[in-house]
């Protein structure tokens, strides 16, 4: 049941009972699954976490290196200047538009932390071939992309320290201290409960034309 | 196939012998359709002349191919690739609350993964006494639990914040579904690598193309959080995060992580992409909330609605809809013909459960006059589904997510049906 001693042991040091000897009371523990070691760890192990940092690993980039890098493996999604390819998104750009009527959420604008983007950049890009990137070439993408946003000189290296160092520029832009909601107050009125009669505000999506029709869809 | 001499066989020799003509002639199914009357009182019905295919035919069943029209529907213009959009269920086909597997909406942000069960692992480590790796078959060891809760995109209805838009409650509505859920809670396999005392969140990451990660309150993984194998009885379907997954009753979809292969156990939010760059709530002052993680009330009436209009004149209908909440049972669903000057209560089909698809019903005689129908749910919380003009107010027009509040047809009177916004 147990697969290694030491995990008995330390079950017996600590007084826990047994499963055998539970019977139908289900044990604290099982001793189920393998103890996962430290290299299978290190091969899953990909996070970075954003706002400290942790988990960024060793190496560095040039923003000359990532120039090339995008170039061939991210502008023909994502534009030669990070501006988004057709319906791919937009990278950089859209500074200081949040609070208008077509706000532009990209790392320059929105993003608050530079290394939840090297995490997602090697986790899942370029699109179709995620984690095949170097650690050195995702550092050299970054760089040329916080370049792109003014956000980085053109002929200095990027590394885990600088890039911890970094503040983007909505780095302020969240509502962290927990959820706000419920944000609305209940309205449980059954009769009379209106003042004027209903007035339709939009009624266009029978004739947009967005919505794919049952016969289109079938097919 | 059965041996000549085999007492089933000879049975089906005896019958078919009797249907005889027929079954030679073969004639069409088609043909016979297109006959039509053919099959109607006072005729002997084409299908009861013929014997059907045996038990062997299909050993795993499928749907009638005259309900060819249930189906999942994307809608194109959404997404830039196909990997990572986005399918709608067809809540206008489907009666009471359970979501058939097959037609549970998908979101899926890099394809849907082809997972060999016995390859596959999941691993948990970080902040554990002791990081350990599971097999499926370990995992299917464990005490095991099944939970019947609805899913929700965060995006559902996010296309109508500025004006109504989709016509149809696939796309107005379609991105919830309701299954049961079995597997093993989160909490078991946590206590057996034994969370450390200084643990607050965790991070669950998908074995996917995109490597799915959210960021998820450890209080929240030790309460009801089930990593499941089994949706609807059956081991879970691939695009639906075979053989592993996170089921995260009442939170939002995207938490709920597909094909599910590591838990890190940590002491703060990781802030990944999909919980900063998406997934947040922008506000007029563009400032942006971060971990609204529950599905608030939500209702719609899915019949009619634009796919099922009003065909048979004035008369009896059955007004027809499904509510929900993230935060408990649905305890009140009031329908409104006028838009919202009156309201009558719906009833509820029983079992009503926590944080998951609740049915409910209304008689309607219909006078031929125009309508604006409108369903509103109150949960057990005391929550009440807002007006958009409300939830507007709170939010403003951009933050795409949670947009829960009550949705409006307009009835003409010839009855078909228009997805409008009223104030
Ligand atoms: C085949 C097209 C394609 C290629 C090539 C590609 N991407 Fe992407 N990228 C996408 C798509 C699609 C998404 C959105 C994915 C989603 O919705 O989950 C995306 C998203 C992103 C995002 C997140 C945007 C945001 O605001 O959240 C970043 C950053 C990114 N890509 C960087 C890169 C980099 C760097 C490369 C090159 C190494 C690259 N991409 C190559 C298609 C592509």
């Amino acid at each position: 049941m147990f697969r290694s001693l030491k995990i008995l042991a330390i079950l017996l040091a600590l007084g826990l009972a047994l499963p055998v000897a539970a019977q139908d009371k289900p044990a604290k523990r099982f001793g189920f699954g393998t103890p996962a070691t430290t290299e299978q760890i290190a091969g899953w192990n990909i996070d970075v976490r954003g706002p400290d940092g942790a988990g960024l690993p060793p190496g560095k980039g040039s923003v000359a290196a990532g120039e090339e890098l995008f170039m061939a493996q991210c502008a023909a999604c994502h534009g030669e200047f990070a501006e988004g390819a057709g319906r791919y998104p937009e990278l950089i750009g859209g500074r200081g538009t949040l609070k208008s009527d077509d706000p532009r959420k990209t790392i320059d604008s929105y993003w608050p932390h530079g290394p939840s983007l090297y995490d997602y950049i090697y986790r899942a890009m370029p699109f179709g071939a995620p984690q095949s990137l170097t650690h050195d070439e995702v550092y050299s993408i970054v760089a040329w992309l916080l370049n792109q946003g003014d956000l980085w000189p053109a002929d200095k290296d990027l590394d885990a320290a600088s890039l911890k160092a970094l503040k983007l520029p909505n780095r302020d832009g969240f509502i962290t201290g927990g959820d706000p909601r419920p944000d609305v107050k209940p309205d449980t009125c059954m009769t009379n409960c209106r003042t004027a009669p209903p007035k339709i505000t939009s009624d266009l999506a029978a004739r947009l034309g967005v919505t794919p029709t049952q016969q289109k869809a079938a097919d | 196939m059965s041996p000549p001499n085999d007492p089933s066989r000879r049975r089906f020799l005896k019958t078919s012998a009797i249907g005889g003509l027929t079954l030679v002639a073969g004639a069409g199914v088609g043909e016979a359709m297109a006959a039509g009357a053919d099959n109607l009182p006072p005729n002997v019905p084409e299908w009861m002349k013929t014997l059907g295919p045996g038990v062997t035919a299909n050993p795993y069943g499928n749907p009638s191919p005259y309900e060819k029209n249930t189906i999942r529907r994307n809608v194109p213009w959404l997404t830039a690739t196909e990997e990572s959009s986005i399918n709608f269920t067809p809540l206008h086909e489907l009666d009471g609350i359970i979501t058939p597997s097959g037609l549970c909406f998908e979101r899926h942000h890099g394809g849907v993964p082809d997972i060999d069960p016995e390859q596959h692992r999941l691993m948990i480590h970080g902040l554990v006494d002791r990081p350990l790796i599971f097999t499926m078959a370990d995992l299917m060891r464990f005490p095991s639990v099944s939970r019947i809760h609805f899913l929700e995109c965060p995006a559902n209805g996010g296309m109508e914040w500025k004006g109504a838009q989709m016509a149809g409650v696939q796309f107005s509505h379609g991105m919830v579904h309701c299954c049961e859920w079995t597997g093993v809670k989160l909490s078991t396999l946590l206590a057996e690598a034994g969370v450390q005392k200084s643990a607050k969140w965790i991070l669950a990451e998908g074995a996917d193309a995109a490597a799915m990660t959210r960021s998820i309150p450890l209080a929240k993984a030790m309460d009801d959080i089930i990593v499941c194998y089994s949706q609807n009885g059956e081991r879970i379907r691939p695009e639906n995060g075979y053989p592993l997954r996170l089921l995260v009753p009442g939170w939002e979809g995207n938490v709920n992580i597909k094909w599910l292969r590591r838990i890190k156990v940590g002491d703060q939010p990781w802030h990944h992409r999909e919980e900063t760059s998406k997934y947040t709530d922008l506000m007029p002052d563009g400032k942006a909330r971060q971990f609204t993680f529950v599905q608030e009330a939500n209702s719609v009436i899915t019949s009619p609605c634009p796919e099922k209009p009003l065909k048979h004149g004035k008369g009896f209908y059955e007004i027809r809809g499904l509510a929900w909440s993230g935060y408990g049972r649905i305890k009140k669903v009031d329908v409104s013909t006028d838009g919202g000057m009156n309201w009558r209560t719906a009833e509820l089909q029983g079992p009503v459960l926590s944080r998951c698809l609740t049915r409910f019903r209304l008689p309607l005689q219909w006078d031929g006059r125009p309508m604006l129908l409108q369903s509103r749910a109150t949960d057990d919380s005391g929550y009440v589904q807002p007006s958009i003009e409300n939830l507007r107010k709170a939010r403003g027009l951009n933050s795409i997510y949670h947009k829960n509040s009550i949705h409006t047809w307009r009835v003409r009177p010839d009855g078909e049906v228009e997805n409008v916004q009223i104030a």
